[in-house]
């Protein structure tokens, strides 16, 4: 294989990959910058991954069948939706620590996906998700063709949502509010702002969006599901976001930097350099750690209040 | 305290656990059991026999360990999620020193020397996310979760390949599992014909010591100083950095001994799944036990008795393992909920007016209520 036709696989593997960060990993962000840290990211994608495989799994043939996977991208999202509301409700309602309560829901989401898909479904099953639907005269342009413009329709969707997410952040009245409440909700608050609302919502939305990139795994990318299908990425979208410095630009920089990580590693492999399977698993988590030791100085433009409740009752 | 106080306490606790018990009960039905059938499973019948009861002991061990590290940890203001890969390091260390060290050492110098290697393996492993805290800034949660998975690689890695058991290799079966250690590298057996083994003993000391450690030391002192209150700590002279290090290191060599505990007393060879999440299971304990090793030790029991009583309920009602995922999930989510509202004299306050609205429910004469 010459260099230019690897590069080509690397690119083309690499844009796909990084969907699933990419979704996660701005609906994150939203979090954050209501100054909520939810690690929960994980478990929540479990449950998308896991919901989203539900339709047409059993939908396999019935007359229902062409709408399986749509079905499945609702379900995944109603689920984000729901357990962005019980995180909500245990971290701004309750003001319990968010940091052990996104352990509690990871194993949560995690557990309860793996209880009823052995359960209900036993072994490994494929599903015949979403196939690539090319972008008509777009995908004929030579070499980026066929990288950015011959994939399946949720990608383009996931990188639509980038300037998207910009938009709603910087350019809207929520937006507005969503980062007055991550950075002064004290202020926001007297300006009449009700700053646990907005949480509220910013964790439903942040949800649904991890929901949704749980889901992308499941019918999009492995095309099947397991217990450990989604394997810490809910966690490395979280470390995206302080890479990202919490903008959707550096957030699906680093989503892109990571899948194409993933599939130079994956490239290596098949080229027949000998390097022990279990390492090249590792690297990605090793990279986590690396950009968030580099990312030091990201911090000072973070939302101060990030992990901070909010008590209004509280004047100090 | 006055009795509504009391009440106040016991409603709080008693609605967390309602939740949670409610929350594992929907999960339960989905999968088409009956939620009360298993918890009375999960809960009697691991007392049904001596092998039964035993085996809560033998979970309850490295669960003790964990849960002790990570009360270490979380008082001086660092949460340590990665036990789970500290065990495994744990467990390397320690297996590779008793089947590397020169044969026919003696049980008294080669067992300690096991157990003190596991130690040093979880601590310098927990030391790397300590250290990345201290020097960068680098959140301790997220290196800690990932470092596990590292972990988990490099255990994997080493069982299939460098450490593998050469018996193994020659019948084929190629099964990833380290040699046999030595006898003279086991934990005794406390009752014969059970897996309960000397480990038991070591928790309970180690506990006593960490109380010990904390609460009546200078230097325990100055790590739950510097986790209550860092800007005050600093202020009184105390290097908040070196306290983050040292008490990741040290709650990483307590779930490394956990490793080395579990496989010098139960497996005596390293297995694959080995911690089978006691690394995790091991943070509901801790939070569970009010992070004090008072609390600690009757926790891993209960939470023993719930990983012996899941493990009943798969064989006798076909609910899945991961079952107890679940339940440990809505646990931490309960209790970091009500904890919030145990402490907080206002909400408390707000509770006793909510009532004191409805004369009925406030005793009508002095005295009318003993």
């Amino acid at each position: 294989m010459n260099s230019g036709g690897m590069l080509y696989n690397i690119l083309s593997l690499g844009v796909p990959f990084s969907v699933a960060l990419l979704l996660a990993s701005l609906g994150e962000m939203f979090n954050q910058r209501a100054g909520v840290f939810n690690l929960g990211c994980e478990g929540i994608m479990c449950m998308g991954a896991f919901l989203a495989f539900l339709p047409p799994y059993f939908l396999k043939a019935g007359a229902w069948a062409p709408y399986g996977n749509l079905l499945g991208f609702a379900a995944a999202m109603a689920a984000g939706v729901l357990l962005g509301l019980l995180f909500a409700l245990v971290t701004v309602t309750f003001r319990a620590d968010q940091g052990i309560a996104g352990i509690g829901l990871q194993m949560f989401g995690w557990g309860v996906a793996g209880t009823l898909f052995r359960h209900y479904i036993g072994g490994v099953t494929g599903v015949p998700g979403l196939s690539a639907w090319a972008i008509p005269g777009l995908s004929r342009i030579p070499f980026l063709g066929g990288i950015l413009f011959n994939h399946n329709p949720m990608v383009y969707l996931a990188f639509l949502m980038v300037p998207a997410s910009w938009y709603l952040l910087f350019k809207t009245p929520w937006g507005l509010k969503v980062r007055s409440v991550g950075t002064a909700p004290r202020a926001a608050d007297s300006m009449g702002i009700n700053v646990n609302r907005v949480r509220y919502q910013a964790l439903m939305l942040g949800g649904a969006m991890a929901g949704l990139g749980g889901a992308y795994l499941s019918l999009c990318q492995a095309r099947m599901f397991a217990d450990d299908l989604v394997a810490g990425r809910g966690f490395i979208a979280v470390a995206l976001v302080y890479f990202g410095r919490w903008s959707p630009l550096g957030i699906m920089g680093g989503a892109l930097l990571f899948s194409l990580a993933q599939t130079l590693q994956l490239s290596i492999q098949v080229g027949g350099i000998k390097f022990p399977y279990e390492f090249a698993v590792m690297l990605p988590y090793v990279l986590v750690i690396l950009v968030l030791s580099l990312a030091r100085k990201a911090r000072m433009r973070g939302p101060s209040q990030l992990g901070i409740p909010f008590n209004r009752e509280m004047r100090y | 305290m006055n009795s509504f106080k009391l009440g106040y306490i016991s409603g709080v606790i008693l609605l967390a656990a309602l939740a949670a018990a409610g929350t594992g009960a929907l999960v339960l039905t989905a999968v088409g059991a009956s939620p009360l059938a298993t918890y009375v499973t999960i809960f009697t019948g691991p007392f049904k026999d001596m092998f039964g009861f035993t085996e809560i002991l033998v979970r309850a061990v490295p669960l003790i360990l964990v849960a002790l590290g990570i009360a270490i940890s979380f008082r001086s203001g660092i949460i340590n999620i990665g036990a789970e890969g500290q065990m495994l390091m744990g467990i390397l260390a320690a297996t590779a020193t008793a089947l590397y060290l020169p044969a026919g050492l003696p049980h008294l110098v080669l067992l300690p020397l096991v157990l003190i290697a596991g130690a040093a393996g979880g601590g310098l492993w927990a030391s790397i996310a300590g250290l990345l805290r201290a020097r960068l800034g680098v959140n301790e949660i997220l290196s800690t979760v990932m470092l596990n998975y590292i972990a988990a690689q490099f255990y994997t890695f080493l069982l299939r390949g460098p450490m593998i058991d050469p018996g193994e290799l020659e019948t084929g079966s190629g099964t990833p599992q380290s040699m046999r250690l030595p006898h003279s590298a086991w934990l005794g057996r406390l009752v014969p014909g059970t897996r309960l083994h000397m480990g038991l003993v070591l928790a309970l000391v180690l506990a006593a010591a960490v109380y010990f450690l904390l609460w009546r030391t200078t230097w325990g002192f100055r790590l739950r100083a510097a986790g209550a209150e860092a800007k005050a700590a600093r202020y009184a002279g105390i290097s908040v950095e070196r306290s983050l290090v040292t008490a990741m290191a040290l709650s990483g060599a307590f779930a490394g001994l956990a490793g080395a505990v579990e496989v010098t007393g139960v497996h005596h060879r390293a297995i694959e799944n080995i911690s089978s999440g006691y690394g995790f299971a091991g943070i509901v304990v801790a939070l569970f036990g009010a992070l004090h090793p008072a609390g600690i030790v009757p926790a891993a029991v209960f939470f023993g008795l719930l990983l012996v009583g899941a493990d009943m309920t798969q064989r006798s009602a076909g609910v899945p393992a991961n079952m107890i995922l679940v339940l440990q999930g809505v646990i931490i989510l309960a209790i970091v909920s009500a904890k919030m509202y145990l402490n907080n004299a206002y909400a408390q306050e707000r509770v006793r007016r909510f009532f004191a609205r409805r004369p009925a429910l406030e005793p009508t004469q002095p005295g009318g209520k003993s």
